[in-house]
């Protein structure tokens, strides 16, 4: 093995404890992380998708009976790794509320409709470039309790696995202008700004289709390999 | 199409409360599992193993909206990998698996124990089962391993060996009496029980 995680990376997260998003105060850890060498076990990691994902897996407005209600959607863009090469065949899922902001859910209750065409379940294999693509609805805003006239902006949650076990992501990718940004600790809970950024869309006028849905394209850049080693601070 | 080089990851957010529908549906959504909590086919060499447990927060509070990954070598040590060069990929096994918790934050793993893997050095490594831990309030996973009581080969690991000695014991499976080889291991987020996460 002669791949290279580089721990420089894992800065671009969010710390664990973020006492904003109030969840995170009973739920990280209170005693330091354990430091270890990457083996054989964490190099590795599931090769995962031409077997899981079914033809309309990409496509969440046909899995219904119907046409789900809301703005259609196309979500693209590709599974990179920290120096722009693309992951290749690697599984891509996805999960979000549907357009008022409603998650299927048993536990959601927030009382806004339930879609009976809209499950907001997806998966996708990345290519041999590492591309991908999606066809959704745009989720709703939603209220949640963590503080006063707390809503969260808009976001689809995508999980991704790339190479490994330690390049193994979860994120939520968000939409460009959101008026909620200033105001959602989740979202804020990335300090850097550039990092931040990275988890909100671009609007993608070349690859919307006319008459038929927006595009956003999202790249999900996942850590490693062989990435150029920073300087030392 | 070329990609420029990006300037840093995709940061990590939470998988929030609602993840179930879409990455553990298990028969209460209409959605099929990719993946699931019994890793063991018909083929699969290897003891069985059932491991158990419950997730807790640092009030001691169960955790039900919190999913488990784990990932493991078959009987052999190998990985289900094509990066694993020592022997053919092992189709037969795959290693990996996915459950969310219940509502008393209990969930539970059918899979086999694994056999040895060799660390960086070649040093063999103790029987071990990496664990990724997500939840609503955790922005990014915590990565653990679950090692198993009743090994000698413990003593000489040299991933327990980094974790102070008083804590070690949080990495440790626990086999149950009886004659099934069920193993506990109760994950603790936060606390003085807090699991050793590691810093990988």
């Amino acid at each position: 093995m002669t791949l290279v995680y580089p721990v420089q990376s894992l800065a671009a997260h969010p710390p664990r404890l973020s006492p904003a998003y109030k969840s995170t105060v009973k739920r990280s850890p209170s005693k330091p992380l354990i430091p270890m060498r990457h083996t054989l076990s964490e190099l590795t990691g599931p090769v995962y998708g031409h077997e899981t994902v079914r033809e309309n897996d990409h496509d969440l407005t046909v899995q219904g009976k119907g046409e789900p209600l809301g703005e259609r959607i196309i979500v693209h863009g590709h599974v990179l790794d920290e120096d722009g090469r693309g992951v290749p065949n690697t599984l891509v899922e996805l999960w979000q509320a549907n357009a008022c902001g409603r998650y299927v859910h048993v536990v959601d209750q927030h009382p806004a409709p339930l879609d009976p065409n809209f499950t907001g379940a997806g998966r996708a294999q990345s290519d041999a470039q590492g591309y991908y693509r999606f066809v959704t609805i745009k989720p709703g805003a939603y209220p949640w309790g963590n503080h006063h006239n707390a809503w969260r902006p808009a976001h689809i949650h995508f999980s991704v696995f790339g190479h490994s076990f330690v390049s193994r992501l979860v994120t939520q990718m968000y939409f460009p202008g959101d008026p909620l940004f200033p105001f959602d600790p989740i979202f804020n809970s990335v300090t850097d700004e550039k990092a931040r950024n990275r988890m909100i869309s671009a609007f993608d006028l070349e690859n919307t289709k006319p008459d038929w849905a927006l595009c956003y394209r999202f790249n999900i850049v996942l850590r490693g390999r062989n990435a150029t080693p920073m300087e030392k601070k | 199409m070329q990609q420029t080089k990006p300037d840093g990851v995709t940061p990590s957010q939470t998988v929030g409360p609602y993840f179930a529908y879409g990455l553990t549906p298990n028969g209460k959504y209409d959605w099929n599992d990719a993946f699931n909590n019994n890793l063991v086919t018909s083929d699969t060499s290897g003891e069985r193993i059932r491991i158990e447990g419950q997730v807790f927060d640092g009030d001691g509070a169960v955790v039900s909206d919190c999913m488990l990954e784990i990932w493991q070598a078959d009987a052999q040590g190998r990985f289900s990998d094509p990066q694993d060069k020592r022997a053919q990929p092992n189709t037969s096994f795959k290693g990996f698996g996915r459950i969310g918790t219940d509502a008393k934050g209990g969930y539970a793993f059918d899979t086999i124990k694994p056999g040895t893997v060799p660390d960086p050095d070649g040093k063999p490594q103790a029987p071990h089962i990496l664990l990724a831990v997500f939840a609503r309030g955790m922005l990014l996973h915590n990565y653990s391993r679950i090692y198993f009581d009743g090994e000698a080969a413990n003593a000489s690991d040299p991933v327990l060996a980094l974790v102070p000695a008083d804590r070690r014991a949080t990495l440790i499976a626990t086999r149950q009496p009886g004659g099934n080889a069920v193993y506990r291991f109760d994950i603790h987020l936060q606390g003085d029980k807090e699991t050793v996460f590691f810093d990988v």
